[in-house]
């Protein structure tokens, strides 16, 4: 475990706390070291650092009241929504307060008839869909974590999810978004349609909470498709699903999603749902087709046909609602099915070109045989990206260490095959020297840059997301590229 | 014709960065009346041009700004492949960086997507002359903030696109277009119904008749067609909308796009309604003012895109305090105001 930052004693004047209370409920501002305790770290425990205290306001304007106050003090503030990032986003800064927007949990508007909504930051992933059933519409990106994660929080991690290759990621699927910047001034992006004269809204999503807190969003809704058929395809080997994936994406099929998972994610997903999968499987593909009955029929002929013609020995299909569930429980249940295996795994996340897929997961397994590490694979492999989970044991000494080196060693491998560091759990506090390898010196710049035109005294989540120079230079970290001087220019800092 | 004009590119940009003398970014010169007038010497990106990297089977192309649609779409038609989203083309000299810095998506949006959901990454040059890499080829992506997508629609005024990373899908088997006439608010209705259950690629409605793409499979659309009934129409009145080229857009006065609910009334009835209703098309002589006002009235806003009077540009200043935030966003990108300076604002 990391104490990222130890507890100096920020004397903040009285003035500050009695202005911030006078703001926020009765029960709002926590300050006790009991109570900041659970804001300690996100979903990537292994960095932990304790806030000054934690503010959990129950409106926008409240919202931009904490905001100008702390700006007014200097005091840093890192938002907050449900706390599941698995960058370490989230996690506080030790002279700073949390701002929780979990309270701002209303959905303020369904309309059905020009098919959005309006969201408060706060309000949960599936509660949208759950708003929109009535009408037969739904909200398309479905991170795993939906039932917890907040629509804040997936506006600033761009998050994806199993349909998103079909749907798009959050980035395609919010039409505006209103949001505070630092100094408490509140400001609207988007519109209709989503188009402004600058795409300030692409520019906020996947933010990380470095642009601006937001505190509204619009969000487009889908009519729910008339048919889905889920596929379950299983191999003998890891590579000819693999090679079925990029079969299938060759052929120019969107299927509504496109997963798959190796032997070691099986058998964790069979000991913890009691489902078996078809004996002597080394990997499953999963195929959700969907759309019109027509559409449909002829989709699945084909994908099946790929399926086949690449090795599946097996093949199971779901049409009703509860036997697509039973089939994709495994790999809804992955994450918590893995993590009985060992006493602690560590989730990693980039994408590649979907054509390398093979010749990474071989890649992948090779490193994890070389570092003794097992490796488990369940990921979205339809837009290629990768979360091989690395399984260890925190309480052996080093082992942190070695399961970080790998991690590095697995992301260098997307970025050598043409991808990125991260797909879509972003870089908050992990990645921080991945950004050193994917992004030239004056590229750096140009994000700190951007980030000092909304936000110049650094107050919102500061040190996450972008590396500073001096980070990228530091001997251990992930080198620049090579031919890419790190020194180019550095005259906007 | 392939050749990376990088070099000479970038230190054109750094020496008028040195000099304070601003651009004017012009690809093919197609895109060149939309928007206000820039003040600068033009620089051409027309012999940076050619495909960087293109594997069919990754359904992504790399490609340099001035490439000709012209070119790319032929590169792309040997593979049965085309671009992902249904932008214009304007005539053969388009290019993909124009049609990027743009930003324009045609009557396919509401099915297909609009461009800047199919822009993966971007290459550009800075306003100091730096050439700076955003995004990539891969479809997720959250490391660093979106820059790329936040080239599109700017008109070159964030910086000179170098090369797009864009998404291309599988050329649809059939295209049939079927017409109707009905009022808009049993247009609208059908339309809702449709979505999701017939294979749609766009939907407009222009004076009382509503006429709907169908596109993708040949049996499926066969099928649709049989299902919907109607009249037969042209499936090249949807290219001639994409590519804004209809009689209805001649007409004297300035063209408009009221972006809107989709289930706002038809008003004016002179207008044209595209992106089964979110969109419409107003030709118009009233002033820039009355035209904004009518967009406001149904909670939306309107877009200038050509016109005799080229000091309104395309869209209204936001209020004061956003305006301020563009405006150092675009210091951040164009410090000295050097690129199309005046072609989305005045004086930058
Ligand atoms: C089991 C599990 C499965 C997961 N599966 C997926 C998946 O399939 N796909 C995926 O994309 N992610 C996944 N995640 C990661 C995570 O759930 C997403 O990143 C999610 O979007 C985070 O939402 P949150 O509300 O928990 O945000 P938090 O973790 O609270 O915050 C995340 C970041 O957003 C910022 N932030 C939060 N709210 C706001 C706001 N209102 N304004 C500005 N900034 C804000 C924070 O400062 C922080 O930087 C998974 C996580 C877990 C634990």
């Amino acid at each position: 475990m990391r104490e990222l930052t130890e507890q100096k004693a920020t004397v903040l004047p009285a003035t500050f706390w009695r202005h911030l209370r006078r703001i926020l409920p009765p029960d709002g501002l926590l300050t006790k070291p009991t109570q900041v305790a659970v804001y300690e770290c996100d979903g990537l425990p292994v960095y932990r650092a304790r806030p000054l205290a934690v503010a959990l306001p129950r409106t926008r304007a409240e919202v931009g009241l904490v905001l100008a106050l702390c700006s007014r003090y200097g005091v840093p503030v890192v938002a907050r929504g449900a706390g599941t990032g698995l960058s370490g986003g989230a996690l506080p800064h030790a002279h700073g307060i949390v701002l929780s927007l979990a309270r701002l949990n209303r959905i303020l508007a369904i309309d059905p008839d020009n098919r959005t909504a309006r969201l408060e930051p706060g309000v949960r992933n599936s509660a949208v869909s759950e708003a929109a059933a009535p009408y037969g519409l739904f909200y398309a990106p479905d991170p795993s974590s939906q039932i917890a994660c907040t629509i804040g929080g997936n506006v600033a991690e761009n998050a994806g999810g199993v349909h998103c290759l079909k749907y798009g990621l959050t980035t395609h699927n919010v039409l505006a978004v209103r949001f505070f910047t630092a100094d408490g001034v509140l400001h609207e992006v988007g519109g209709v349609t989503g188009e402004a004269p600058f795409d300030l809204l692409a520019l906020l999503v996947g933010s990380e909470g470095l642009l601006g807190v937001v505190v509204e969003v619009t969000v487009r809704l889908v009519p729910k498709p008339p048919a889905t058929v889920a596929l379950l395809a299983a191999f003998r080997s890891l590579a000819e699903a693999a090679a079925s994936v990029s079969a299938v994406i060759g052929e120019g099929l969107v299927p509504a999603g496109l997963e798959l998972m190796d032997a070691l994610a099986l058998s964790a997903a069979q000991d913890y749902t009691g489902i078996p999968y078809p004996p002597d499987s080394q990997a499953v593909v999963l195929a959700e087709v969907d759309g019109d009955l027509a559409t449909i029929e002829l989709d699945v002929a084909h994908v099946r046909r790929l399926l086949l013609g690449h090795g599946a020995f097996a093949i199971e299909e779901a049409r009703s609602e509860e036997d697509r569930r039973r089939l994709w429980l495994g790999r809804k249940s992955a994450f918590p099915a893995v993590g009985r295996l060992a006493p602690d795994y560590y989730c990693m996340d980039g994408t590649i070109p979907r054509s390398a897929l093979v010749a990474v997961l071989a890649e992948i397994g090779e490193r994890s045989r070389r570092y003794g590490l097992p490796v488990a694979n369940v990921f979205h492999a339809g837009d290629g990206n990768l979360h091989p989970l690395i399984l260890y044991d925190a309480k052996i000494p080093g082992e942190l260490e070695r399961v970080e080196e790998l991690g590095a060693e697995i992301l260098r491998l997307c970025l050598a095959y043409g991808g990125t560091i991260s797909g879509e759990h972003g870089v908050g506090v992990e990645k921080l020297d991945g950004m050193c390898a994917q992004f030239t010196a004056a590229e750096l710049a140009t994000f700190h840059a951007l980030k000092s035109a909304f936000d110049p005294h650094n107050l919102l989540n500061p040190g996450k997301a972008v590396p500073t120079p001096a980070r990228c230079v530091e001997p251990g970290g992930m080198h620049v590229h090579e031919g890419r001087m790190p020194f180019s220019s550095l005259e906007r800092f | 014709m392939t050749h990376d004009d990088t070099a000479t590119l970038a230190s054109a940009v750094r020496a008028a960065y040195e000099r304070q003398t601003p651009l004017e970014v012009v690809g093919g010169g197609t895109r060149r009346h939309l928007g206000r007038a820039p003040d600068g010497q033009p620089l051409s990106l027309a012999s940076h041009s050619g495909i960087v990297e293109y594997e069919p089977s990754g359904f992504v192309v790399t490609v340099r700004a001035g490439t000709t649609l012209h070119d790319l779409d032929a590169a792309l038609s040997r593979e049965g492949q085309t671009l992902m989203a249904d932008i214009p083309r304007f005539s053969a000299a388009s290019t993909i960086g124009g049609a990027v810095a743009a930003g324009f998506t045609g009557p396919g949006r509401p099915y297909t997507g609009a461009l800047r959901d199919s822009v993966l990454g971007a290459r550009v040059i800075s306003g100091t002359g730096q050439v700076l890499a955003f995004g990539g080829k891969v479809l997720k992506n959250v490391a660093g903030f979106d820059v790329s997508r936040l080239m599109v629609g700017a008109f070159g005024t964030l910086g000179v696109i170098l090369d797009v990373s864009v998404r291309v899908s599988r050329c649809p088997e059939d295209v049939q277009v079927v017409a109707f006439e009905m009022s808009w608010p049993e247009a609208r209705e059908c339309l809702k119904r449709w979505e999701g259950d017939l294979p749609l690629t766009g939907a407009f409605y222009h004076r009382g008749v509503l006429s709907v793409r169908l596109a993708g499979r040949e049996a499926r659309v066969a099928a649709a067609v049989r299902e919907l009934g109607g009249e037969k129409g042209r499936p090249e009145a949807f290219t001639e909308l994409r590519d804004l080229a209809f009689d209805f857009f001649q007409a004297p006065g300035s063209l408009w796009r009221l972006l809107v609910p989709p289930d706002s009334p038809w008003d004016p009835e002179e207008t044209l309604i595209d992106w089964a209703g979110a969109q419409r098309f107003w030709v118009t002589l009233a002033l820039a003012q009355e035209v904004r006002e009518k967009a406001a009235q149904y909670g939306g806003q309107a877009v200038r895109v050509w016109g005799p009077d080229r000091s309104e540009g395309p869209w209204a200043a936001p209020p004061a305090a956003t305006m301020a935030l563009l405006t150092r966003v675009k210091t951040a990108l164009d410090p000295r105001a050097i690129l199309n300076r005046g072609r989305l604002y005045r004086d930058w």
